[in-house]
């Protein structure tokens, strides 16, 4: 895919070493992500193992709870309609709370009671010891279903923040690191192109030195023979023109 | 930290209804509004997908149960559903006990346990 290059910047030493600490840092960061996913995969092992059982265990108290509807329905007569016409304020409610895991917020329920209980009068007629029952099977029902919600919707927060915990790592092994790298290697070819080069140039200037440096010696053999044994050395005051006079 | 207070909605047969209201999470709001239904043989598909959207909708539902048989007919709602709040949870009624291979929250989780913990 052309879309993982490397990272477009200036080949230098400091680039260099800018890359490595970055490559460091990523490495760093993906471990510490994968420590998270293996905490998180732990948790959720565990909630849902919960679940499993919290969820059949719920089958079998709400069985008995019906059956304690039946028998005080067979006792008492047929007072649903009678209890769903009375419905006004809830007693029984629940309220959500922030559960900290690994770093995840989970929502727990917890539930309580306000109020009084406004059915307190339906068993008058008959019935009542069946209908109290019933009507503490039912909370204990509640009580139970408060405790399974609680659990789902951790499992269901839990499920999402693994996905995208997993989602980092893999972004991160596969796409961030790939790209340091390349880019790292591209900057050491370059700084060892730059060497050879600088290398090579410095060779030629020697070369051209060397070269000069023997016509020079050729000529003056040359003049020296031309003059004979009469060799003198230059005289400066006869010189007419002067190098180092850049204007004339 | 705790939140604000939120109600435990009831979809579900007469019974399941009846029993949870003796508990105590029944309310009727001034403004005629409930937190359950009684679902009955010629109540429509429709309207119980339109309670369940309806309590879906509401900031004042933590919890919505809703019995199993109803939950198959509104499948397609149910799965829709994933944020955590409210929690949808299956219960079984008095003709069809309770059957983990249909509850969506626990389909989510297939292929991560084996057959055995479904003793």
């Amino acid at each position: 895919m052309s879309g993982k290059d490397r990272i477009d910047i200036f080949p230098s030493r400091m680039a260099q070493t800018i890359m490595k600490a970055r490559l460091k840092g990523a490495q760093t960061g993906r471990n510490l992500l994968k420590k998270k996913a293996d905490a998180l995969s732990m948790r959720f092992r565990q909630i849902l193992r919960k679940i499993i059982e919290t969820k059949t265990l719920m089958g079998e108290v709400m069985r008995e709870a019906a059956f304690s509807l039946a028998e005080a329905k067979f006792a008492a007569g047929d007072f649903s309609t009678t209890v769903i016409q009375n419905v006004n304020k809830a007693q029984v409610k629940v309220r959500a709370k922030k559960d900290n895991v690994a770093g995840v917020t989970l929502p727990v329920f917890e539930h309580y009671q306000e109020g009084g209980d406004s059915y307190e009068l339906t068993g008058l007629a008959r019935g009542g010891e069946q209908l109290a029952k019933l009507k503490r099977n039912y909370a204990k029902a509640v009580e139970l279903l408060v405790e399974l919600a609680s659990l789902q919707t951790s499992f269901v927060t839990l499920d999402e923040a693994i996905k995208i915990t997993n989602r980092r790592v893999n972004a991160i092994e596969h796409v961030i690191i790939p790209r340091i790298e390349r880019t790292l290697s591209y900057i050491i070819t370059e700084l060892d192109e730059r060497e050879r080069e600088e290398f090579y140039r410095l060779k030629k200037i020697q070369e051209k030195k060397k070269q000069l440096k023997e016509k020079s010696e050729k000529e003056i053999a040359r003049r020296l023979a031309e003059l004979g044994p009469m060799a003198e050395p230059v005289n400066l005051l006869m010189e007419e023109t002067d190098e180092d006079l850049l204007f004339e | 930290m705790a939140g604000r207070a939120k109600l435990v909605a009831v979809i579900g047969d007469e019974d399941t209804c009846t029993g949870f209201l003796l508990s105590g999470v029944g309310e009727l709001k001034k403004t005629r509004e409930s937190n359950f239904l009684v679902v009955e043989k010629d109540t429509s598909i429709a309207e119980i997908e339109e309670t369940f959207r309806g309590f879906l909708g509401r900031d004042d539902v933590g919890i919505i149960l809703i019995n199993q048989f109803v939950a198959e007919m509104i499948r397609h709602a149910i799965d829709a559903h994933v944020q955590s709040i409210p929690a949808v949870l299956e219960i079984p009624s008095k003709e069809h006990p309770y059957d983990a291979s249909k509850d969506s929250i626990l389909r989510r989780a297939e292929g991560m346990f084996s057959a055995e913990d479904f003793r």
